[in-house]
């Protein structure tokens, strides 16, 4: 799925979504299936993005300009 | 009226706390000077001497105020008070009421940040309908803060470890000293013209003077501005500035800050797994709800029996049948009966027999009609033959028969004696014939005796 460029916070809006619908109980059992599935496939990117982030760290230069950041005293801090 | 010239010590005293209190310059007032003989009593309530070279005099400050106070007032320290002024009648004195004191030296600042705030306040910068969201999920987090420093370092700690997904730009900010003020407000302002989800603007702890950026004016002015929301992070948990009453959500350090703008990994994992668990199970139950409404129907009676479902169709079909025939041959039964009985009547209202009647009664009537007529002649003829045989009887030719003569004279018939004289002639008619005769004599009959 081309999801992996979906936004943590729209696949987790997504992923509440359907919980909300399945939870609701009234879908019928094509549309509860196919919902489950995307609700997996949401939930697993949602967990695999958590898992896998790494901050990414700028510094905003006055010209407008993000750069790396080196912070310092940042390397030992876990 | 009594007009007693003396007035009573408490009504006079009463009379002067009247005065004092009615007095707007005596309602708020600000003032520095010497603590003395500084009591603090057991209920809290402090009392004191404030004093200078020139005068001195009692204040007071209750325990709901002194409460509040960040240090302990002692004898020989210069402070700076905000209170009232009142007199406690008991002992004729006139008072301070202090409702708030601060060691002299911050006492500019102090001033200075009591005026702005309730200038700020007015104009409804604080107020809690105008604070923003934060949003539930930020992607993108403004810092503006030092580049260096324990404050930086502790808001990107937090933040690597709560949220790795959020990306964190550094806004390098002067925070303290010349050209602080401005070095926040172009921050702010540069941060608004990105598309970050939030700002944390703060630093870490410091003194009074240190901080004081975050009570200027421009700085809360341009925080009430931005339009993404502004969490502010300034020193320790026990200091509180004007940026803080403007923030969208004040956070008592830069490390709370970073907290508060990001959800933790821990916590969404956890929750995500959790709407894994809850799909699973909403899943499970929903096919196996429907598998066991499956075998219900499976083994329903119609299901089971599908033959019975028609089979009172058939049967209404073939009663109905049944009564459709029935009801055809009745119907044919009765309508050729009725036939029947109307050419019945027809036949015996037929025309033929009443002529035959009518013809019948006309022959009787003739027959009648005949016999009467006949019975009339012969009635008739009886009639004219005893008729006949009285005229017989009674003509003159039959009485001639018997000898009878018939007198006549001149043609006409002699009645009587009277019509004749001697001489006369008068022919008598007989039965066989006449004769003529002449009168003799006339004996015309005694007329006595008849």
């Amino acid at each position: 799925m081309a999801e992996n460029n979906m936004m943590f916070n729209d696949a987790m809006e997504q992923l509440e979504e359907i919980v909300k619908l399945l939870e609701q109980g009234d879908v019928p059992l094509e549309e509860a299936l196919t919902l489950y599935q995307k609700g997996m496939e949401l939930s697993k990117l949602c967990h695999d993005k958590l898992k896998n982030a790494e901050t990414q760290l700028v510094t905003m230069m006055k010209d407008g300009k993000e750069v790396p950041a080196e912070i310092e005293g940042e390397g030992n801090a876990q | 009226m009594a007009t007693d010239p003396y007035l009573s010590v408490a009504a006079l005293t009463k009379y002067i706390k009247k005065k004092f209190d009615a007095d707007p310059h005596l309602r708020d007032v600000y003032v520095k000077g010497e603590l003395s003989n500084v009591k603090i009593h057991t209920s809290g309530h402090i009392y004191f001497t404030l004093k200078d070279q020139k005068a001195r005099m009692p204040a007071v400050m209750f325990s709901a105020k002194a409460k509040s106070m960040k240090f302990r007032p002692e004898s020989g320290m210069t402070v700076l008070i905000r209170g009232d002024i009142s007199v406690y009648e008991a002992s004729g004195q006139y008072q301070l009421y202090a409702q708030s004191m601060q060691p002299d030296g911050i006492g500019d600042y102090y001033l200075a940040f009591e005026q702005l705030k309730e200038k700020l306040s007015k104009e409804g910068l604080f107020n809690a309908a105008r604070k923003q969201q934060l949003p539930e999920f930020p992607e993108k987090v403004a810092v503006i803060t030092a580049q260096t420093g324990a404050a930086v370092r502790d808001i990107i700690t937090t933040l690597r470890r709560r949220y790795p997904l959020a990306r964190i730009v550094l806004f390098p900010t002067l925070v303290q000293g010349q050209g602080a003020v401005q070095s926040i407000v172009q921050s702010i302002q540069q941060a608004n013209r990105t598309d970050s989800d939030v700002l944390i603007v703060g630093r870490g702890g410091g003194s009074i003077e240190d901080l004081w950026a975050f009570n200027e004016e421009a700085v809360a002015r341009a925080i009430y501005d931005s339009n993404i929301p502004v969490i502010s992070a300034v020193g320790h948990e026990t200091d509180t500035t004007i940026a803080d009453f403007v923030a969208d959500l004040r956070a008592a350090t830069p490390t709370a800050a970073a907290e508060l703008a990001v959800p933790s990994r821990i916590e969404l994992l956890e929750r995500v797994m959790g709407q894994r668990q809850v799909m699973f199970r909403l899943m499970s139950n929903d096919l196996e709800q429907r598998r066991i409404r499956l075998t219900q129907l499976q083994n329903s009676y119609p299901m089971a029996y599908p033959d019975r479902l028609y089979r009172p169709f058939i049967e209404r079909i073939e009663r109905a049948t049944d009564a459709l025939q029935r009801e055809t041959v009745l119907t044919a039964r009765r309508s050729s009966d009725r036939l029947a009985m109307l050419s019945r009547q027809l036949e015996n209202r037929k025309p033929s027999d009443r002529i035959r009647q009518a013809e019948r009664d006309l022959a009787s009537l003739g027959d009648r009609l005949d016999q009467r007529i006949t019975q009339v002649f012969r009635q008739r003829d009886q009639q004219l033959k005893s008729a006949i045989r009285t005229l017989d009887a009674l003509s003159p030719l039959k009485i001639m028969d018997r000898g009878y003569a018939i007198p006549f004279k001149e043609g006409g018939v002699v009645k009587s004696v009277d019509q004749l004289e001697l001489g006369d002639r008068l022919s008598l008619s007989l039965k066989d014939g006449d004769i003529e005769t002449v009168i003799e004599a006339i004996n015309p009959k005694d007329k006595e005796r008849d």
